[in-house]
């Protein structure tokens, strides 16, 4: 593979991309697929060849359209004038009216207005080619322009100058810690030893998060490519990606995906005739959060138990099997062929100060528009609740939303105007997290949702070190006393200080962040608590509350 | 029966192949144990002792690490399973819209706790950490199918189908 026949290939793509001028492309992303989006493809299909228009129009399966909760979504694409009309709720039984719609007005009922702030106020770097290109194809992704930034990398830069651009460029992990990304790629060049490895983290174990489930599903080939320019800037030719059994999809298009690339040549020995060799494999999860945290990835993918262990030594110079390695989150590593092609300047023009670049953010909950969705840091949480998910259903009222997972905490709305970046959301006491915001309304009790995250903390403790095995058991009990009507006022004490010592004992950020939800519940929604020991009522109307307690 | 015929019983099962053809691609290396637990699990439905004593052998590990990754892991499941399978996720999406009630149904409706199933090996309930199906909470995985938007009732609609073998 040189570079004229990554251009042709891309080439040849377009033309018969402007053959069609209609293209109706149907959303194949989990999502959707759950909602019958198969279905629908093969009737679109079916419905084009009996009408004899398969000349001019086309029907596909594409990535994620972001607004999952009006799923199957279909976006039909008009090539010449580079329109576009997205179609949502869609049943077998609209195939009919949106083909006969083609040429003519867009079937209102079913359109999504082009105005509505959900599409309109987003802003895509990682989701740039969903809802555009088949996830199944690496011709379309090369379309795009894909690949051509790990050849310019391999065939134009030195390792140096690809660490240089990423440091410059001020990208930080998007799993949720927001260390700087070029920093840990340059202690991984640094680091001494014959053998580097690549990982992919996308254990995505967070409830209420679907992001990176998202971006391998619906544009697999742009997570390879992030992956390979890494290991050439840190001189890493193994790459394993880990990724949770729970995604089965993401799966099948992975393996698709490193099937196809090799095939081309993009992936494998010698790639675009340099000496550069990289091969990509799975590993899959099995259902342990706790393997989100690095080492314990690790030793997952070694074939143990995912315990972690105490770092320093990190994996940046001591990770798999010994070697130095590199770790990135799913949507890092979907950031770097942009940033190379975009050039650094271009991505540090977009955020705050400190953190660079867009987010992409998981909205699901008690909010109008679930789904995916990509703004620029720093953009205001109320931007992100009310303006692009369109608020809460009528008749609720705004409680909170929650960040960052059993890790983050619960923002009220005293703090909406708060931008949403590393730095902000950390001061209010909740962390950026991997993107998933959960939104609550009035319906929800706080205590019980502090309990519900510290039960999955106690669950999904490894059990290896003794202050987030017996804290996280302790805190459970404490929290389960309070909720059935038997709890104390010392038992909110006691939780105080139990938060601050698993906190500050834990051997890794499960057991350290544990505290988080209850912490923040506490300090945002101290009256439901106290409501709790001292009336013995649930405001919200969720706890099972044994009246007049213990006696 | 004894352990030799027993072995042997196994050995002649096919199933048992595709076991062994994923031991091989990792060149019955010990980290290739996880895979091959999946891949046990998808060929059987579940590990039980002689597949875990199997495996630790070919793999040359001890028959503790293999039990001790088996356990630590949810996906990996020890008990055969009923004849249907449902999968509550219980992420906090599903959480917070009623994924609660509808595990309550299932212990009033079918005395079914999660990880359990039927008397009558027709049915077990199972749970999930977080599908990613987060915008159509609350999901739950009828045989393998996911569903958006449940409520107890269209569960118990699907469940009574699959008791009458409509479905």
């Amino acid at each position: 593979m040189n570079f004229e026949e990554l251009h042709e290939i891309a080439k040849i793509e377009n033309e018969k991309r402007a053959q069609f001028e209609y293209s109706i492309n149907v959303c194949v992303a989990a999502g959707c697929m759950s909602c019958g989006s198969l279905e629908l493809l093969t009737s679109f299909k079916k419905e084009i060849e009996r009408r004899g228009i398969e000349n001019w129009c086309k029907a596909k399966g594409v990535g994620c359209l972001g607004l999952c909760s009006a799923g199957p979504l279909v976006s039909v694409q008009r090539y010449d004038q580079k329109s576009e009309v997205i179609y949502k709720s869609v049943t077998l039984d609209n195939v009919h009216e949106i083909v006969d719609a083609l040429t003519g007005e867009p079937v209102g009922r079913l359109a999504c207005s082009k105005e509505m702030s959900f599409f309109k106020n987003q802003q895509k770097i990682v989701l740039e080619n969903f809802g555009n290109i088949d996830p199944e194809k690496i011709e379309e992704y090369i379309a795009v322009g894909g690949y051509e930034p790990l050849y310019t990398v391999l065939r134009e830069m030195s390792p140096a100058n690809v660490i240089e651009q990423i440091v410059k460029s001020g990208l930080r992990g998007r799993g949720g810690g927001g260390y700087p990304t070029g920093l840990k790629w340059t202690t991984v060049m640094k680091a001494s030893g014959n053998q580097k490895y690549i990982i992919c983290n996308a254990d995505e174990g967070d409830p209420g998060a679907f992001m990176d489930r998202s971006v391998l599903e619906s544009d697999p080939h742009r997570v390879l490519e992030g992956m390979a320019i890494a290991g050439y800037a840190v001189g890493a030719d193994k790459g394993f990606i880990y990724v949770r059994a729970e995604y089965p999809l993401a799966i099948r298009r992975l393996k698709k995906a490193i099937t196809q690339a090799e095939q081309l040549g993009v992936l494998g020995r010698g790639i675009f005739n340099t000496p550069f060799n990289f091969d990509i494999k799975l590993r899959l999860g099995a259902g342990a959060f706790v393997c989100g945290e690095e080492t314990a990835l690790i030793s997952s993918i070694e074939g143990s138990r995912g315990n972690p262990r105490p770092r320093p030594p990190y994996p940046a110079e001591y990770g798999l099997w010994g070697s130095p390695t590199l770790i990135n989150n799913v949507e890092t590593f979907a950031n770097i062929p942009a940033i190379i092609r975009n050039g650094s300047a271009w991505f540090a023009s977009i955020g705050t100060e400190k953190s660079k670049g867009t987010k992409v953010f998981a909205l699901a909950g008690r909010i109008n528009n679930t789904g995916l969705i990509e703004v620029p840091m720093g953009t205001t949480l109320r931007e992100i609740v009310f303006n692009i998910g369109g608020g809460i259903p009528e008749g609720s009222k705004f409680k909170a939303v929650q960040t960052g997972g059993p890790s983050g905490g619960c923002i009220t709305s005293d703090y909406l105007d708060t931008p949403a970046d590393y730095e902000s959301l950390t001061k209010l006491g909740s962390i950026m997290g991997s993107g998933g915001m959960i939104v609550m309304d009035d319906t929800s009790c706080m205590v019980d949702v502090a309990k519900f995250f510290v039960e999955f903390c106690m669950t999904e403790s490894c059990g290896k070190c003794v202050p987030c095995r017996d804290g996280s058991a302790q805190m459970y009990h404490l929290l389960s006393k309070i909720t059935s009507g038997e709890g104390n006022i010392n038992d909110i004490h006691m939780l105080e200080k139990l938060s601050d010592l698993i906190n500050n004992t834990s051997l890794c950020g499960l057991g350290m962040t544990m505290p988080n939800p209850v912490v923040s519940t506490m300090h945002f929604f101290k009256d439901e608590y106290l409501a709790h020991v001292h009336d013995k009522i649930c405001p919200a109307g969720v706890c099972n509350m044994k009246r007049g307690g213990r006696k | 029966m004894s352990k030799e015929i027993k072995q042997t019983s196994l050995k002649e099962d096919r199933r048992l192949r595709m076991v062994d053809r994923t031991m091989r691609i990792y060149g019955n290396e010990p980290h290739a144990l996880i895979e091959t637990l999946h891949a046990v699990q998808e060929s059987y439905g579940f590990i039980d002792t002689d597949l875990m004593q199997y495996v630790a052998e070919k793999l040359g590990v001890p028959l503790s690490k293999v039990y001790g990754v088996a356990t630590f892991y949810h996906f990996f499941t020890l008990k055969p399973q009923g004849e249907h399978t449902c999968v509550v996720c219980t992420g906090t999406a599903c959480y917070i819209s009623g994924a609660k009630a509808i595990m309550d149904d299932f212990a009033k409706k079918y005395d079914l706790l999660p990880g359990e199933t039927t008397k009558d090996n027709k049915l077990s309930l199972l749970t999930a950490r977080c599908l990613g199906a987060c915008g159509l909470a609350p999901a739950i995985v009828f045989d393998g199918v996911v569903a958006g938007k449940q409520t107890p009732e269209t569960v118990s609609n699907t469940i009574e189908r699959w008791f009458k073998n409509e479905l």
